[in-house]
């Protein structure tokens, strides 16, 4: 299978073709394709696991693609234990959404386009999974980011969706440009980008360690957009203004995942390279404490998630920092699954209340049994609960951190695994018990239908289990499967996991006093800190700084171009016009006297001459017969003389 | 001693005098007159031939009476084409005839 | 004697012919052209073609040169003798057929012709009808359906409609 891999990412290529081109308006054939479609990629992406299991490889194909004399660039695959992982978590997060849209989206007049941007996203998601060289990468992180950007603005009626999108849209691209710088500086210093080549060259020392550190944060700045890592972070919340299960399958598990896994493919570069893993760790580091603080305080259910997305990301990009390979990508795995539920739970939520905001719900527990199950059971995973998955992976952070020496690093993540066991239970208690705060809002809330709750059911299952694999007592556990260069085996370090839990089990508590007992009133907790609050609340005033700056600066300059463009372009174009004007006139003249006179001319030589050749015939059969033995006679004179 | 040249300078002479009533004859009857000259030279052609070179056989006078029939023909068909134009545009001069033109 | 015979003929035959084509009344010319038949057929018998001489007499004399006449009189007030007979070009024609003899005298005399001293057949009728309807007989066939299409073609063009 791992040979014919590519038939996994063209199969939902083909069900965005089928259902564009031919079954846009048969909403049920379209999505029963597209659904077909994605399933048979995770049957596909499973056979392909196993058959990793079996041989970690990497497995290389090379397909001719661009062969000039000086530039050869391959469509390669490159296959290797994190890509079949990346399959997996692809495709089955994906097929999940698919399903669940069928009852989400029930009834939207773009049904079946939905469905072919879901197709396209996949396709190019697997595409980026599979891809083995960075620039096929590059090309497929642009289709990602472009389909990112039409999901986001799906409900483009609405003018925040559609400003969502184009700032999701812009941001990425801040981020981008660094990527493909990095793609040049790269392919200046290695002449390839073949995966497997550059990892070759970095290996055999032939790259100068300054090109390596700049590629490798370049490279990454490609993923401080898509990950949505600190300092371009601000999109991923706004984009949540996407479809509920967009939010769940792109800036949940999947898209925003593929910049964690860009900066563990440039594992190598890390390695080598102390400064650009040392920039890396600590931006993962900024982001997860920033945005968990920022979570906190939020109201609207899916931007909790939002900033829980980022601060988790924040997590894994820290990890890979400090050289945790296994750590980050096997957090990336659980994350995806947790974060998954928690974002289609919250679809459901949404669906059942017609509201995003929190505070406006309250005992949705009693009208949303499976939601409520479901969802706690995630955020318990998310807060790192033994012996849930997200428990596993972060324990496994927790080490390689450890594991490197980072105290502070260390210090930081279990505080912000603090910080998110308190968001979200306090996002759990808010949401599902207590009094209803909303009578209208409870009154309407009903549980979703099956093809959304089968899906969370099924998440919910992978929440718990998904994570065992990681388990550190396993002989051959994830990490002897993915790896870098050699599996890193730690032993179980109980004092990690019992700090984890700790942290954990106290943010749990705090909310637990805060929105469940209210023994602690939180209105009066931000009169008290209300600085700090503020601050927080308004998350860390990013918007308006770049509001203030950038955004300032481009309307600065934009005005000065305007100017420029008045004054010395517009001037230059008035007189680029009258200057045609001028010309055409002479021309014009030119026209009428020389061209027009030469074809009337030549129309009056031709009545002249005819005028006189048509004497000659004057219909007189004598004169003809007159003629007739003139030709006899020169004739005959012709051949005697 | 009577030669084929003379029959055939006769034969030639007639039929210039022939050419000469067709280019300038205006009536058609002259005109059709004229071509029957002209085909009489040619008979004296044959049929001094016939006797000078081929007196055995008698080809040419065959020939000559092909030339006959067609000139009897021809006369009939032009004489009734006379008619028709006297009849239409009540003229038998040919360069009144000189609709063929632009 | 045969020469003397000879050259009465052609001066009567040339003669005949330039007052056909010259005479200003048409009906004199076509009396010309009678003449000039007769004197034809004189020639044909100098020339051993006795069934000729008989046929140029019948076929022309008898008809051509009626239904000439017939013709002439039938458009006869159109012919009146006192406007012009001939065209505008009888001198360039004149010229032309000058040269033209010119090259024609020429052309005869130069050409060796081979003259066989034989006697010819006589009579001839014999030996011509054989031929008619021997070797013949598709090309005589040929003219009589040449004849009978003429006659009907004449019919239809000339017929008041």
């Amino acid at each position: 299978m791992i040979k014919y891999s590519y038939i996994i990412a063209f199969l939902p290529l083909l069900s965005y073709v089928l259902i564009v081109f031919f079954f846009s308006k048969r909403e049920k054939t379209a999505s029963g394709i597209a659904i077909t479609a994605v399933v048979s990629s995770f049957v596909l992406s499973l056979i392909a696991l196993f058959e990793t299991l079996a041989d970690h490889g990497p497995h290389i194909f090379e397909y001719e693609w661009i062969v000039i004399p000086g530039l050869k660039l391959p469509l390669s695959i490159f296959f290797d234990p994190l890509t079949a992982v990346m399959l997996m978590v692809v495709t089955i997060v994906s097929s999940c959404v698919h399903i669940y849209s069928l009852g989400y989206m029930h009834g939207d007049p773009r049904f079946s386009r939905f469905y072919a941007y879901l197709s396209l996203f996949t396709f190019s998601m697997l595409g980026l999974v599979l891809s083995g060289s960075f620039f096929v990468t590059f090309i497929f992180w642009e289709l990602v980011g472009l389909t990112s950007y039409l999901l986001i603005g799906f409900w483009f009626e609405k003018k925040v969706a559609s400003d969502a999108g184009k700032k999701a849209f812009i941001t990425t691209k801040i981020g981008d440009l660094g990527f493909l710088a990095g793609l040049l500086v790269l392919y200046w210093a290695a002449g390839t980008l073949n995966y497997s080549e550059v990892y070759h060259q970095i290996e055999e020392n032939q790259i100068p360690a300054i090109i390596l550190t700049a590629a490798g944060i370049l490279i990454f700045c490609g993923a401080i957009g898509k990950s949505a890592q600190f300092p371009l972070h601000v999109w991923l919340p706004d984009a949540m203004e996407g479809p509920t299960p967009v939010s769940a399958l792109i800036h949940a598990a999947t898209m925003v995942a593929a910049g964690v896994y860009l900066t563990a493919r440039i594992m190598s570069i890390i390695v080598v390279s102390h400064t650009a893993a040392m920039t890396i760790a600590y931006i993962g580091a900024i982001t997860a404490f920033m945005a968990a603080s920022i979570g906190l305080v939020q109201n609207d259910i899916k931007r909790v998630l939002a900033y829980s997305t980022v601060s988790q990301l924040g997590y894994m990009i820290m990890a890979l920092g400090v050289s945790g390979y296994t750590a980050g990508t096997f957090h990336l795995m659980t994350h995806a699954f947790f974060k998954a539920l928690l974002f289609l739970g919250a679809g459901s939520v949404i669906h059942a209340a017609h509201t995003n905001d929190i505070q406006q719900m309250g005992g949705l527990a009693k009208k949303m049994p499976i939601t409520s199950k479901t969802f706690f059971i995630a955020s318990l995973s998310i807060a790192g609960i033994f012996p849930l998955s997200g428990f596993w992976s972060k324990d496994e952070i927790f080490a390689s951190i450890y594991h490197e020496g980072h105290y502070f690093l260390l210090a930081l993540a279990v505080l912000v695994a603090g910080m998110t066991a308190f968001y979200m239970f306090r996002l759990c208690f808010l949401t599902f018990t207590g009094e209803a705060r909303d009578y209208h809002v409870y009154e309407h809330a009903h549980e979703s239908p099956k093809t959304m709750t089968y899906p969370l059911i099924f998440l919910a299952f992978l929440s718990i289990f998904a994570g065992w694999v990681g388990m550190p007592w396993l002989e051959h556990g994830y990490s002897s499967f993915v790896y870098f260069e050699h599996p890193h085996h730690a032993a179980a370090n109980y004092v990690l996991m019992i700090v984890g839990t700790i942290a954990a089990l106290s943010g749990i508590f705090l909310a637990y006093q805060m929105y469940y007992k209210r023994a602690i009133d939180p209105v009066k907790m931000g009169a008290r800190f209300k600085p700090v609050y503020t601050f927080i609340y308004n998350k860390w005033y990013f918007d308006e700084l770049y509001m203030g700056t950038v955004i300032k600066f481009a309307y600065w300059f934009m005005e000065v171009l305007y100017r420029f463009d008045q004054g010395v372009i517009d001037w230059f174009v008035n007189f680029v016009g009258r200057f045609g004007m001028f010309n055409s006139r002479v021309w014009q003249t030119f026209d009428v006297y020389v061209v027009d006179g030469a074809v009337n001319g030549a129309g009056f030589m031709t009545r002249w001459f005819a005028g006189g050749l048509r004497k000659i015939q004057t219909g007189a059969v004598q004169n003809y017969a007159f003629v007739i033995f003139l030709g006899v006679v020169l004739l005959m004179l012709f051949k005697m003389i | 001693m009577v030669t084929l040249e003379h029959y055939l300078i006769l034969s030639a002479l007639l039929f210039c005098v022939g050419i000469f009533g067709l280019l300038t004859r205006r009536n058609a009857v002259g005109v059709l007159m004229s071509i029957e000259l002209m085909f009489n030279s040619a008979n004296i052609n044959f049929i001094a031939f016939s006797k000078f070179i081929t007196p055995e056989a008698l080809t040419g006078q065959i020939f000559a009476i092909f030339v006959i029939t067609i000139a009897a023909a021809e006369a009939t068909v032009g004489l009734a084409i006379v008619v028709l134009m006297y009849r239409n545009f009540n003229a038998v001069n040919v360069d009144k005839i000189n609709f063929m033109k632009w | 004697m045969e020469t003397g015979i000879f050259y009465i003929l052609a001066a009567i035959i040339l003669t005949s012919a330039l007052m056909v084509v010259s005479l200003r009344n048409i009906f004199h010319s076509a009396l010309m052209l009678i003449l000039c038949f007769f004197a034809v057929a004189g020639l044909y018998i100098t020339l051993d073609a006795d069934f000729l001489a008989a046929v140029q007499v019948l076929i022309y004399v008898g008809a051509v040169t009626i239904l000439m006449i017939f013709a002439v009189m039938v458009t006869h007030q159109l012919t009146g003798t006192t406007m012009r007979q001939v065209n505008e070009q009888p001198i360039p024609a004149a010229l032309i057929i000058i040269v033209l003899f010119i090259l024609l005298a020429i052309a005869i005399t130069q050409t060796g012709f081979e003259v066989i001293g034989k006697f010819p057949l006589m009579p001839t009728v014999a030996a011509i009808g054989t031929a008619l309807m021997t070797v013949y007989v598709l090309p005589f066939e040929i003219v009589s359906l040449v004849l009978l299409v003429a006659l009907i073609g004449a019919i239809i063009i000339a017929r008041r409609d």
